[in-house]
C-alpha cells in the first residue's frame, strides 16, 4: 500500500470566512474512504481544493505518480484530471444534452490516438481505436446496467441512472483515485444498498482509491474503511468506522452536548 | 413561376455563404458566450488573401479557397489568443465590446495597409450558364452550393465523430464539468474559433468569386446578416445557424427579385426583430430558463 495522495496543513478562506482550516490528510492506493460531517463543515470545498475547482489558500496537496511527487497546488483542473484524479458532484452535471455513450466517451479524451484527419475521414485506423474506446465504454456502462440507454440524451435519464452515469463518467477516466461528492443523495434505501455494493465492486475490480462524502451513517459505515471527520472546516477525527462510532467529540459534534 | 425558380437558386447560393458565415458565430457563442463581431472581418480577409493569391502566385480555386481557409483560422486563433482569451474571466459586455474594436482595427487595418477602393476579384472560373427549364444556373452557383454544403457536412462529422467535436460540445454544456474530466478548455476554444473562421474564409474566397468586387468593409454588412441568420436558426445551434443562413438568403433575393431591392437590408432586420419577439430563442433553439 502507498500513499497516493498527501495533504498537509491545507486552508480555504473565502474572504473572512475560513472554510477549510488546517487539514492534513493522507490517501492511500486500493482504500476505500469517507470523509463526513455536518452540514458546512467544509467537504465539498475539500474536494473541489483536491480537485483543482479551486485553489487554496495554504498548505499542499502532493500526490505521488508512480513515485514521482507531483505537487497539485497550482495545476489546472483539466492536468489533475489527466494525473488520474476523477470526481463527481453534488448536484449532478452531465453534458445534458449529449448521449449516454458520449458522455462517456468524452472523458476518454486522452486515451485517444487517432489523429484529427483520420477522423474526419474515416479511415480504418480510426474504426480500430473507435472499436476499442467505445467497447471499453459500453463494458464500463453495463457494469452500472446503463448500456441499453447508451444512445439516450443523458437528460431523459431517471434522476438514479443519472448519477450513476456520473460514476462511470468519472471511471472512464481510468482514475487512480475516484472523488464521490453525496453519491446517494435522494436515492431511496434499496437503491442506496445497491450503490454501495457496486462501489465496492468497482474499487476491488479497478483497484482504485474511492473517497466519498456521505450523510447516509448506514452506507458509511458498512462500506469504508477508513473515516475522516469535518467538523467546520477542521479535522475532528480519523479512523476505522468502529473507532469513529465510539469517539466522543464525534458524537458530540453529530449529537450536541448530553443533555 | 420561372422567375420564383431563378430566385430560389439565386438566394441559395447566396443563403450558402451566410450559412457558412453564421456557423461561426453560432460555434463561438456556444462556447464562449461571445457574440463575435470581428468574425465578418475574418471572411474580408479570407476573400484579400483569395485575391493576393490568385493574382500573385496564380493558384486556381482549390488551392486558393484551402489557403484561405488556414489562414483565417490561425487569424481566428490568434484574435482569440490576443484579445478575448485576458477576459475569459470578465463579464460578456468587456469582451463584446472588445470584439466591436477587433472588428475597427481588422477593417481600418486593411484599408490603410492596402487602400479602401474596391477591387476587382480576379475571376478563375469561368463562368458557364446553364439552361434548365428557363431557370439560368451558373457553374460558380453550382460550385458555392457544392463547397459549402461539403464543408458543412465535414463540419458535422468533425463535431460528432472526433475527440476534438466531442470536447467542444462538452466544453459548451458545462465548462468546469469538462475540465474535470480532463478537457483542456482553452485548446477547446481555439479550436472552435479555427474551425468557424476556417469556413468564414471560405465564404470569402466564394463571395469574391460570385460578386466579384472586394473592399475593407465588405465584412460588415453579410456579418451582421449572418448573425442574423445565427439568431433565426436559434443562436448555438449548428443546424440552426445552417438553416438561417440559406432562409436570410432566400428571404432577400426574393425581396430584390419583388422590386423591393432598395429595402433588402431592412427586411432583413426587421426578421430580426419579429423573431426576437415571437420565437427569442430562434428555430432550433432551447429554451433556457435562467436560476436566479
Amino acid at each position: 500500500m502507498t500513499t497516493l495522495l498527501k495533504v498537509n496543513n491545507l486552508v480555504k478562506k473565502f474572504g473572512g470566512l475560513t472554510a477549510v482550516s488546517d487539514v492534513s490528510m493522507q490517501i492511500n492506493s486500493d482504500e476505500l474512504i469517507a470523509l463526513i460531517g455536518p452540514n458546512g463543515a467544509g467537504k465539498t470545498t475539500l474536494f473541489n481544493m483536491l480537485t483543482g475547482v479551486i485553489s487554496p489558500s495554504s498548505g499542499t496537496i502532493t500526490f505521488d505518480q508512480e513515485g514521482k511527487k507531483i505537487s497539485l497546488n497550482h495545476k489546472k483542473a483539466y492536468q489533475i484530471a489527466e494525473l488520474g484524479l476523477a470526481r463527481t458532484f453534488q448536484n449532478i452535471r452531465l453534458f445534458k444534452d449529449m448521449t449516454v455513450l458520449d458522455n462517456v466517451l468524452v472523458a476518454m479524451t486522452n486515451q485517444y490516438k487517432e489523429g484529427f484527419l483520420q477522423a474526419v475521414l474515416r479511415f480504418p485506423k480510426f474504426y480500430q481505436t473507435e472499436d476499442v474506446i467505445v467497447k471499453k465504454a459500453r463494458n464500463l456502462l453495463a457494469i452500472f446496467d446503463l448500456d441499453k440507454d447508451m444512445h439516450k440524451r443523458a437528460c431523459n435519464l431517471p434522476y438514479g441512472l443519472q448519477r450513476r452515469l456520473e460514476i462511470v463518467r468519472g471511471l472512464a477516466m481510468s482514475p487512480k483515485i475516484l472523488f464521490l461528492d453525496e453519491p446517494a443523495a435522494g436515492m431511496n434505501p434499496e437503491e442506496t444498498a445497491a450503490l454501495a455494493k457496486l462501489i465496492r465492486k468497482i474499487q476491488k475490480q479497478f483497484h482504485i482509491t474511492v473517497v466519498l462524502i456521505e450523510h447516509d451513517m448506514s452506507l458509511v459505515m458498512n462500506l469504508v474503511e477508513r473515516i475522516y471527520v469535518l467538523d467546520q472546516g477542521t479535522l475532528l477525527a480519523e479512523g476505522t468506522p468502529k473507532e469513529i462510532k465510539q469517539n466522543k467529540t464525534v458524537i458530540k459534534a453529530y449529537l450536541g452536548e448530553e443533555g | 413561376m420561372q422567375t420564383f425558380f431563378q430566385q430560389v437558386i439565386n438566394g441559395l447560393s447566396l443563403g450558402s455563404i451566410y450559412a457558412l458565415l453564421a456557423l461561426g458565430y453560432t460555434m463561438v457563442y456556444g462556447i464562449i458566450k461571445l457574440i463575435n463581431f470581428a468574425h465578418g472581418d475574418i471572411y474580408m480577409l479570407g476573400a484579400f488573401w483569395g485575391y493576393y493569391v490568385i493574382n500573385v502566385w496564380h493558384f486556381n480555386f482549390i488551392a486558393a479557397l484551402l489557403s484561405a481557409m488556414v489562414i483565417c483560422g490561425l487569424s481566428g486563433v490568434i484574435i482569440e489568443y490576443f484579445a478575448y482569451r485576458p477576459l475569459r474571466h470578465s463579464p460578456r459586455i468587456t469582451a463584446l465590446i472588445t470584439a466591436i474594436g477587433v472588428s475597427f482595427f481588422l477593417e481600418n487595418g486593411m484599408a490603410y495597409l492596402f487602400g479602401s477602393n474596391a477591387r476587382d476579384f480576379p475571376q478563375i472560373v469561368k463562368q458557364v450558364n446553364y439552361n434548365i427549364g428557363g431557370v439560368r444556373i451558373s457553374n460558380i452557383q453550382i460550385q458555392i452550393l457544392a463547397t459549402a454544403c461539403i464543408l458543412m457536412l465535414l463540419l458535422q462529422l468533425i463535431i460528432r465523430y472526433t475527440k476534438m467535436g466531442r470536447a467542444m460540445r462538452a466544453v459548451s454544456v458545462d465548462n468546469d464539468a469538462a475540465q474535470l474530466v480532463g478537457i483542456n478548455p482553452n485548446l477547446t476554444i481555439s479550436f472552435t474559433f479555427a474551425l468557424g473562421s476556417a469556413l468564414a474564409g471560405a465564404a470569402g474566397v466564394m463571395i469574391g468569386l460570385y460578386y466579384n468586387s472586394i473592399d475593407p468593409l465588405m465584412g460588415m454588412t453579410p456579418g451582421i446578416k449572418a448573425f442574423v441568420a445565427a439568431v433565426v436558426g436559434g443562436i448555438g445551434s449548428v443546424p440552426g445557424a445552417s438553416l438561417g443562413g440559406f432562409l436570410i438568403g432566400l428571404l432577400e433575393t426574393l425581396v430584390q427579385s419583388v422590386g423591393l431591392s432598395a429595402y433588402k437590408d431592412a427586411v432583413v432586420y426587421v426578421v430580426l426583430i419579429v423573431i426576437l419577439l415571437i420565437l427569442p430563442t430562434g428555430i432550433f433553439g432551447k429554451n433556457v430558463k435562467e436560476k436566479v
